[in-house]
């Protein structure tokens, strides 16, 4: 019967634990990252047949997934709508990362070999650390900026927050993220090894 | 904003560059910047990286899982 299908649902299944990852890193609670990929998978077995194997299995099953988390987050930005003046205050801790007259406090250094760390687990591991550092909606808008790929209209549309608003969250998280990785993985000596 | 830019200027407009094109006016005073400053050349290539960074997210398999 799904004869004409390229993918078995058991083939599906076990891309669950990826999928599960990718779905946390954006919504950020297990309920409902749970959901999606649960969504996900059924939309990906119902319409097996659609998978033309041009891409692997997995990237289009991401392409799916990521439908499925933006339904999840226009949900909730329906229910919670976000108070970005509460984000924007905290926009003052940018100035700890400068000094009064302007210069870094302290300056970004050269990170080793970065492309290397794209190889390792565990730099995506410290990744993840460093995004949970972040505020709520800070970590938010970033991940809906460079994980899910979004243009920064439709991230200021989905939070319902001013363009202006969403660029000083990406920069904030830019600024955090940059100095959390090479505290604890680029700087961080034998440790990251171990 | 003048021409001379401070790292804080620089770095926003850095980030700012990756959202929306910025004025002619801007990406001349970034480049005369950057130019001269190692800590924002770096904080450039940083961020770009980040962004690949999150594409190839989340890396690779754990080995158990194949």
């Amino acid at each position: 019967m799904s004869a004409e299908s390229s993918v078995a649902p058991l083939e599906l299944e076990r891309h669950r634990p990826y999928l599960l990852r990718f779905a946390l890193l954006q919504l950020r609670e297990r309920g409902a990252a749970e959901d999606a990929v649960q969504d996900a998978l059924l939309a990906a077995i119902q319409g097996a047949a659609g998978f033309a194997g041009q891409s692997s299995v997995r990237t289009w099953l991401i392409g799916i997934l990521k439908h499925k988390i933006i339904d999840s987050i226009r949900k909730t930005s329906r229910e919670q709508p976000i108070d970005s003046r509460i984000e924007i205050e905290g926009a003052e801790d940018l100035e700890a990362f400068f000094a009064d007259d302007g210069h870094f406090g302290e300056a970004p250094a050269e990170w080793a070999s970065p492309e290397r760390s794209l190889e390792e687990r565990r730099f995506f591991e410290a990744l993840e650390r460093c995004l949970q550092s972040l505020p709520n909606n800070t970590a938010r808008a970033f991940t809906m900026r460079e994980l899910m790929g979004l243009e920064t209209e439709e991230i200021c549309k989905e939070l319902r927050i001013s363009t202006s608003n969403c660029w000083v969250m990406l920069y904030r998280a830019r600024m955090s993220l940059r100095a959390c990785l090479e505290r604890i993985w680029f700087m961080a000596g034998p440790a990251k090894a171990g | 904003m003048g021409l001379r830019l401070s790292c804080k200027e620089a770095s926003r407009l850095i980030s700012q560059g990756m959202e929306s094109r910025l004025s002619l006016g801007e990406r001349i005073a970034l480049r005369l910047h950057v130019r001269i400053c190692d800590a924002c050349t770096r904080f450039t290539s940083q961020v770009k990286f980040l962004r690949r960074a999150l594409q190839a997210y989340p890396g690779p398999d754990d080995p158990e899982e194949r």
